[in-house]
């Protein structure tokens, strides 16, 4: 057998028949047809009415939103507008495979022009292009894959658009070839506890069908297992299964010290399943989704709304709120439409709002009302604060509103620095270890060609949790940790060790976290966070940290 | 028989987009017989091309051009008129 390495997301194993993501078609080159228009026209009527039966098809066997969206798609591909322009190319002598490649990418084009909604769209038109030219080159569409039972994923990596295609339940594990802890892929498989392991090279050599082992505690893939190795697989499911479904108790370390596991939200539907997975309340509730659909701000009543649905379900209990975090990957039209060159280092986060103050009014007026209404105890928080006069700007607003309990998330290098100016103003310190990887290493989140340098377990990215988990002991503060980090069980003991008093991530990984954390002291953890602090990249200090847990 | 031209004002309060462009240019190809669409005095364009509909990037409010051109023109040009003029985005 071979065992292929990369990294783990989680603790979880499974085993399962490995599915190929098929790979985008090369781009077809513009060549003269030596069979014809003739033929040529055939070819393309018979791959387009084909596509569109596919399509239709599956429009019919989707139902609701998604089955208008597959009917206008099958009615694009055979399009009469856009036909007339494949015939024109035909004429001229192009093959089949340019004509169409050519009159979709003109089409495209128009459509970006218009712009808005309908911009937004065109990234339909290369989708059905693309499936016109694979049947055209008689080979599988590419694209998510449905083969109808359980199976193994194995992709170069997944795009956010691939995975909102993903029959979730049918998917035992994920292998990428590329990508890393911070990808995608792996952020999905956090979110929804799918057993992953990312960044594993060898993975282009699997083959369709063969049956592998995947081992995400280990971030190891075994492709060629044994029958007694893949029966101590379903051995372990079935242990995990057990504790997953025993008695939950609050978050503490070995020696007794209490850890607050805390859930990410996205929306108020997600808490009922944060807190039968033992979440002690919510460490970071996103109010984008409030934003994102809408062209305009959503009013202060339907904000209201939301947030009082959200806070009758932690009655008691924390629940911090992000102030609405616009910009570089989640631009909002209304609150910047600028064009930017570098959008991460531009106007997002507290700054957009800022630039907006009447949204932030809005947000705090909607989230002081919904406070009153309820007995949760209600935190407030400012995404990516930069300077401490950032700082006193938001606590202040904030308290003006009556909201007593307002901190600022810890995103830039420059707000932990200064973690102890910021913290003399802030009520807490809530640390987002994505972004605070992206600007400390200066590598695009969202970009793939530099996605080796995005590892949270950097230690240029753990000296600055530890200046700010220091100045929170110092001035007695609050510091959490909000971001991916916090769900990789034993970085989640390095962030302890660093001065972390909270953790907060995706339910799926409250209960790995939660044993993990409870096989350490605080001694313990301040022991395994210095290893990790002394080595001279990420996989130092992981594997540093991997040996000084184990003493 | 000659084409038949009504003026539409489009009801729809997202413009012609995807959903409503998609349920007016089924309706023109059912309706079997050639039926152009044009923003004012703009190109008029197949109304049964779904490409060709939303590419006029129709906002609520603007006028359109039908042109209808066979022998039940009339009965054609009401039918697309009412789904222009209806709300789409209302029951959505």
């Amino acid at each position: 057998m071979s065992t292929l390495r990369g990294v783990g997301i989680g603790q979880g194993v499974a085993s399962g028949p490995v599915v190929l993501m098929s790979e985008a078609l090369p781009t077809p080159t513009q060549e003269t047809s030596t069979a014809g228009p003739d033929a040529e026209r055939t070819r393309v009527r018979e791959a387009v009415s084909a596509v569109a039966a596919d399509l239709q098809q599956r429009a019919d066997s989707a139902g609701g939103a998604a089955a208008e969206v597959l009917e206008a798609q099958a009615m694009i591909a055979e399009d009469p507008t856009l036909m007339d322009e494949i015939d024109s190319r035909l004429d001229d002598g192009s093959t089949a495979e340019w004509a169409v490649h050519d009159a979709f990418a003109g089409f495209r084009a128009t459509l970006e022009a218009v712009g808005g909604y309908l911009g937004e769209r065109a990234a339909d038109l290369e989708d059905i292009a693309q499936r016109v030219l694979a049947h055209l080159k008689g080979v599988a569409a590419p694209g998510v894959p449905d083969p109808g039972h359980p199976f193994v994923l194995v992709a170069r990596d997944l795009a956010p658009a691939d995975t909102a295609l993903l029959k979730l339940d049918q998917v035992l594990a994920l292998i990428t070839s590329d990508g890393g802890p911070t990808s995608h892929t792996a952020i999905l498989a956090r979110e929804k506890g799918i057993v992953a392991v990312v960044g594993a090279a060898g993975a282009t050599s699997l083959a369709d069908g063969q049956t592998v082992i995947v081992d995400a505690a280990s971030g190891t893939v075994n492709d060629s297992p044994s029958d007694a190795e893949l029966t101590a697989v379903s051995e372990r499911i079935a242990a995990r299964a057990a504790e997953e479904s025993g008695p939950v108790t609050p978050g503490a370390l070995a020696d007794g010290t209490a850890i607050s596991l805390l859930a990410n939200l996205g929306k108020p539907a997600d808490a009922a399943d944060a807190v039968a997975r033992g979440a002690e309340g919510v460490g970071l509730f996103r109010t984008e989704f409030l934003f994102l659909s809408a062209s305009q701000a959503p009013t202060i009543e339907q904000q209201r709304g939301t947030y009082i649905e959200l806070l009758q379900q932690f009655e008691g209990k924390k629940v911090v709120v992000r102030m609405l975090d616009a910009g570089a990957d989640k631009p909002l039209a209304f609150l910047n439409d600028a064009h930017e060159e570098n959008p991460a280092l531009g106007l997002r986060g507290l700054r957009a709002l800022r630039a907006s103050e009447d949204i932030l009014r809005e947000q705090l007026t909607a989230l002081a009302e919904a406070d009153a209404a309820t007995s949760a105890d209600l935190w407030v928080m400012a995404p990516m604060v930069t300077t401490v006069e950032e700082t006193v700007y938001f606590t202040a607003m904030a308290r003006e509103y009556g909201l007593k309990t307002a901190g600022v998330m810890v995103e830039v290098p420059a707000s932990a620095l200064l973690a102890d100016r910021v913290l003399a103003h802030a009520d807490f310190a809530s640390i987002g270890t994505n972004d605070l990887t992206q600007y400390t290493m200066a590598a695009d989140r969202l970009l793939g060609s530099v996605a080796s340098f995005q590892d949270p377990w950097h230690p240029a990215v753990l000296r600055l949790v530890r200046e700010v988990g220091d100045a929170g002991a110092r001035t007695g503060k609050p510091v959490g940790i909000c971001g991916e980090a916090a769900a990789d069980p034993l970085l989640a003991v390095v962030l302890i060790g660093l001065g972390a008093t909270s953790l907060s991530m995706a339910s799926a990984a409250l209960s790995d976290v939660r044993r993990s954390i409870a096989q350490h002291s605080l001694e313990d953890a301040r022991r395994i966070a210095a290893a990790a602090l002394d080595a001279d990249d990420a996989a130092g200090a992981r594997a540093a940290a991997q040996a000084a847990s184990q003493n | 028989m000659t084409a038949t031209s009504r003026t539409v004002r489009v009801g729809s309060s997202h413009g012609l987009h995807a959903r409503p462009a998609k349920l007016f240019a089924q309706k023109a190809k059912e309706a079997g017989i050639p039926v152009t669409i044009a923003k004012d005095s703009g190109k008029a364009v197949n109304a049964a091309s779904i490409l060709a509909v939303v590419a006029l990037g129709i906002d609520f409010g603007d006028h359109v051009v039908l042109t209808a051109d066979g022998e039940n023109a009339e009965d054609v040009l009401d039918t697309l008129a009412e789904v222009l003029t209806t709300d789409h985005d209302e029951a959505a």
